[in-house]
Order: structure tokens, then C-alpha cells, then sequence
């Protein structure tokens, strides 16, 4: 499937600013935050710019944005529309939250704490619906494989949307000199292990997956013949649906992909996070904000390779496997 | 709204019925689709570069050339391409918009081209690949079953089918309510064996592809007479002939 940068920086800001909302939630909900004015601004701040900015980003997907609207309206079956409720609601609690971190005088703790509640709940749903967009999709088999029944495809989709809001707001907690920082960093690295374990998990089931059609089957002649081959294009250019459904070249580069995937988004940040908590003061800042942009990178190869590596049944007919 | 229509059992169900045993892969399907729809209801059918270097565009029915094999035969098996309506349709629930709609009346599958915000996801949730985005106009295109024609009172009945049935020089193409079991598409399918393609998707297509039949067993054939070795012209030639059949050489 076409990795359309679009969705790519919409899926890996959005998921981080989501899951950030949500550890900014947890935190507000036991008091586990600083709830100072300047941590409120600039942790409420991050978290929701990079919701919006990669709202903004999946936009730019779409040929007829101005009718970007019609979208939340078909929600009773759409998981797409589903995602674009979710987002859009989830800004009210979001709102209701950052107000009340601001301002504890004008927002009573009661409200801030279901505001809290509701963030969290907010973003868990939204991630889950952009990750059923593609778990739902009959035709790519990849974006549909288990583990013991278990759909893989939301599993990732919380993992990196919870260890981009861990990774995020452990930045923070460093440039405040928070004290239990170093504390909240062992968690972090161990959320970001275990994002990370869950897309080795997917990337072998995929591998391991058989190929569940042929172009025997997609033609439906497979009760009576046993080989077939295309011996002409129905066209002499490539059309839409090759562009966007016959991706072929992150396939080439698969596995040197995946392992600066890890490596970038995985191991070198919790290096940094541990080595970075370990010394202390400027240099736990400076480690944990490369370890944020290290993260991200990781996230985007990862998500390229989520799309590119995917297949789906309209290719056979291509027969491109000459 | 894209959920699917509550349909009964025997509603009716337009499709058509396409003879993988007489289609010879022609391409005049294709052609007379882009030719109608390119024209007509309610957006051109657009190219990039048409006459250019690397033309390109959205067309609504493609044809796919093969070769296929068995252990005893083989032939070529031309595979005609356009949207099947689904009665299982995933192009439409997974529409946010609404533009994606199965029609309750006649089960047809169409875009609203108003509504439609080119996000592509109905594409990709066709497993048959029977929906291209169109290059200019930004929205999604697909067969329309020429819901433009078939109800069509300015035009004489005989035409009221579609572009690509009409236009079929082999009478590869059927059209038809396969919801009614007495119609002739219906007896046509009953008739012959049909084949799903991609059964296990469980999207239930209307459009009814017709087995190709087998050639006749070939390794079940007598070989061929070895063809006569005579090099002798003339009368002498003609005694030899004669002579051989007499008393055949062993």
C-alpha cells in the first residue's frame, strides 16, 4: 500500500499527541504531575499541537478537504468517520483538562479530574479507531494478523501512541527537573520495550503469514486450472490502483529498514533516557530530547514500512511476480 | 448513509453475467465504457496526458490477459474487470462521508461525486480493484452499471443496457436481474458453472463470471498421421503412392 506522507506524519504526531493526552490524563487523575502554570502550558501545549498539527497533516490526504466536514457523519459504520468524531470530541475534555491545570482557581478539581478521565478515554478510543481503519480491511492481509486471536494491528498502534506520550512528557518531567524524573524513566523505557517487542511480534507473524490468495483464486478459475500467468497489461501505464496498492520498494529494503527502525526508535532512546536520568541536570534534557526526535524518526520508518509492506488482493491481477 | 441496504433474499439485483469462454479480449468493453461515461453522468471520466508521453486516467472496466493451465490443457482466458456489486459492498460502510451508497431499489453501487472527499479509503477496501480515483476531478469513480442508459427513456429500449454490454462483438457480456431466478442472466448463470472470485472475502459480488471451459482432453487425442515422406514427383511418385497403400511399408 502507498505510504502517503500525508498519513504518515498524521498517524505518528496524532498518535503521539494522543497518547501524551492520555499519560497527561493518568497524571492529572493521581496527582502524579507537577501542577505548576509553566509545566501546564508547555506539556498541555505539546500535546495538543501535535494532535492538531497531524489532524492538519491527514487533511492534506484528501482531494476535497473544504468537504472534510461530511466525514463525521457516517460513524454507525466508517471507522474512518468513527476516528474523525473521536478526534474532534476528544478536544473538549482536552480543553477542559488544560484549563484546569492553568487555572485551579476558576476549574474545580472535581470537573479537572473527570476532564482527565475523559482525555484518556477520548484518546484510547481515537487511537483504536484510526488503528481499525486498517485492521478492518478485508483485502490486506498483513493489516489483519493475530496472535493467539488477537488482532496485532491495534496492539501497535497503542504501543508507539503510549510510548510517544511517555517519551514526550519524560522530556518535560527532565527540563523541569521534576524529582521522581529518573523514576518515570525506568517506566518509560520499559513502555517503549514493550511498543517496540509488539511490532517484532507483528513483523514476524507477517513474515510467517502465508500468502492467503493467488491469482487463481482472485479469478476465481482455481476449481479447474492449477497454473496461471498474465501475458499482457490491460494497460500500458501504471494506473491508480498500482501506485497506490503495488508499493514495491520498501519490500527491497525491507530488513535494513526495520532495524534502523528499532534501532533509531527503540534502543538509542532508552540508552539516552537511562544514561541521560543517570548523569542528570542539562545533559537529562538534552538526552531526553534526542531521544524524543530519535523516537519520532523511529516511528515514521516504522509507519512507512507498515503501509509499504502491505499487500492487497487487487495486485494479483497485475501477476507481478515474473 | 453507508450502511448497507436491509435487503430481502430476492430483491432485485442488476449485474451482469460475463462468458469467460467467449470473451476473445477485444477491449471494445473498455473503450465504449470510458466512451459513455466519459460523457455522460455527471463528471468527465478524466486523463492525464491522454496524447502525451505517459497517458493515464481513470477508466471503470479493465481487461486482464492470462494463460492458464491444468495438468491436461491449456488456454487463454481473457478476465473483464469492473465492480461487481457487492451485496457484501465494504467500499461503502467504510465510506466517512456518505458518497459511497449501495442502492436499496436495484442493489447498484454508486459514488455521490458531491459528497466525496477523494480520501481513496472505498478503493481500498475493494478487494477486485474496481474503483480508480480520478487524476482531475479528485473524487472516486467506478461502475455505474450505466444507471444513465438502463433507465434511460430517451433512448430506444434495445440500448438500455450498458455501454460495455452493447458494445460486446462476442456476446461475452449479460445484463440482467440476478435476483430474479426466471430472468435470463439468472438461467444463463444456472445453466453454466460460475465462479466467485476471491469467495473467502465473503463480499457476495451480483456480476456472475462464467466458468471457461476446458479444451478437450489433448493427451487423449491420436496423435497426428505422420505426413507423407514421398519425395518421388511425377508418375513414379504416383506408383509409389499407390504401391504403399497396397502393401503398407511396416
Amino acid at each position: 500500500m502507498n505510504p502517503a506522507y500525508s498519513v504518515l506524519f498524521f498517524t505518528c504526531l496524532s498518535g503521539a499527541g494522543y497518547g501524551m493526552l492520555a499519560v497527561l490524563g493518568i497524571g492529572a487523575l493521581f496527582d502524579i504531575l507537577p501542577r505548576g502554570f509553566v509545566f501546564g502550558v508547555v506539556a498541555m501545549g505539546a500535546c495538543l499541537s501535535l494532535i492538531t498539527v497531524g489532524l492538519l497533516c491527514s487533511t492534506l490526504h484528501l482531494h476535497h478537504p473544504e468537504r472534510a466536514w461530511r466525514a463525521f457523519s457516517q460513524w454507525r459504520s466508517s471507522w474512518l468517520s468513527r476516528e474523525g468524531v473521536a478526534a474532534v470530541a476528544t478536544f473538549i475534555p482536552a480543553i477542559a483538562l488544560a484549563l484546569g491545570w492553568l487555572f485551579p482557581t476558576v476549574i474545580d478539581a472535581t470537573l479537572w479530574k473527570l476532564g482527565a478521565f475523559a482525555s484518556m478515554l477520548g484518546a484510547f478510543i481515537t487511537v483504536l479507531c484510526t488503528a481499525m481503519i486498517y485492521a478492518s480491511l478485508k483485502p490486506v492481509q498483513q493489516w489483519r494478523v493475530t496472535l493467539a486471536f488477537m488482532p496485532l494491528v491495534p496492539f501497535t498502534y497503542f504501543g508507539f501512541a503510549l510510548a510517544g506520550g511517555m517519551i514526550w512528557t519524560q522530556l518535560l518531567l527532565f527540563m523541569f527537573k521534576e524529582s521522581q524524573a529518573f523514576n518515570i524513566s525506568l517506566l518509560t523505557c520499559t513502555v517503549l520495550a514493550f511498543a517496540w517487542l509488539v511490532k517484532l511480534l507483528y513483523w514476524k507473524q507477517i513474515s510467517m503469514q502465508a500468502n492467503v490468495h493467488n491469482l487463481l483464486d482472485a479469478t476465481g478459475l482455481k476449481e479447474n486450472w492449477q497454473s496461471i500467468h498474465a501475458f499482457d497489461s490491460p494497460h500500458t501505464e501504471q494506473n491508480y490502483l498500482q501506485k497506490e496498492m503495488g508499493y514495491q520498494v520498501a519490500r527491497k529494503h525491507r530488513d535494513f529498514l526495520r532495524r534502523t527502525a528499532w534501532g533509531s526508535g527503540g534502543i538509542l532512546p532508552i540508552l539516552l533516557l537511562l544514561i541521560g536520568g543517570w548523569i542528570g541536570g542539562v545533559a537529562a534534557s538534552a538526552c531526553a530530547l534526542l531521544a524524543v526526535v530519535l523516537f519520532m524518526f523511529g516511528t515514521l520508518i516504522e509507519r512507512w514500512l507498515f503501509f509499504a509492506e502491505a499487500t492487497h488482493t487487487s495486485s494479483l491481477y497485475y501477476d507481478n511476480k515474473k | 448513509m453507508t450502511s448497507l441496504p436491509k435487503r430481502n433474499k430476492d430483491a432485485k439485483k442488476l449485474g451482469l453475467v460475463i462468458d469467460l469462454d467467449t470473451c476473445v479480449g477485444c477491449h471494445a468493453c473498455v473503450v465504449s465504457c470510458k466512451e459513455w461515461n466519459t460523457g455522460g453522468y455527471p463528471a468527465p471520466l478524466s486523463d492525464t496526458q491522454p496524447y502525451g508521453q505517459k497517458p493515464s486516467g481513470a477508466f471503470l472496466n479493465r481487461v486482464h490477459s492470462y494463460e492458464v493451465a491444468s495438468e491436461t490443457a491449456q488456454r487463454t482466458v481473457y478476465f473483464p474487470k469492473s465492480c461487481l456489486h457487492c451485496e457484501n459492498a465494504q467500499c461503502v460502510t467504510v465510506c466517512p462521508t456518505g458518497a459511497s451508497y449501495k442502492r436499496f431499489e436495484d442493489g447498484i453501487v454508486l459514488v455521490d461525486e458531491d459528497l466525496c472527499i477523494g480520501c481513496g479509503l472505498c478503493a481500498w477496501a475493494c478487494p477486485y480493484g474496481a474503483r480508480e480515483m480520478d487524476p482531475v476531478v479528485g473524487v472516486m469513480k467506478k461502475c455505474t452499471l450505466c444507471i444513465d442508459r438502463i433507465y434511460n427513456e430517451n433512448i430506444p429500449p434495445a440500448e438500455r443496457q450498458p455501454a460495455c454490454v452493447n458494445a460486446c462483438p462476442a456476446g461475452a457480456r449479460h445484463f440482467g436481474d440476478l435476483g430474479d431466478p426466471e430472468s435470463s442472466v439468472s438461467k444463463l448463470a444456472a445453466q453454466r458453472s460460475t465462479q466467485e472470485p476471491l469467495g473467502g472475502l465473503d463480499y457476495q459480488p451480483t456480476n456472475k463470471y462464467l466458468a471457461p471451459r476446458k479444451p478437450k482432453n489433448i493427451t487423449s487425442a491420436k496423435p497426428l498421421e505422420p505426413v507423407n515422406q514421398n519425395q518421388n514427383n511425377g508418375f513414379i511418385g504416383w506408383l509409389d503412392t499407390m504401391l504403399s497403400k497396397l502393401n503398407p511399408p511396416t
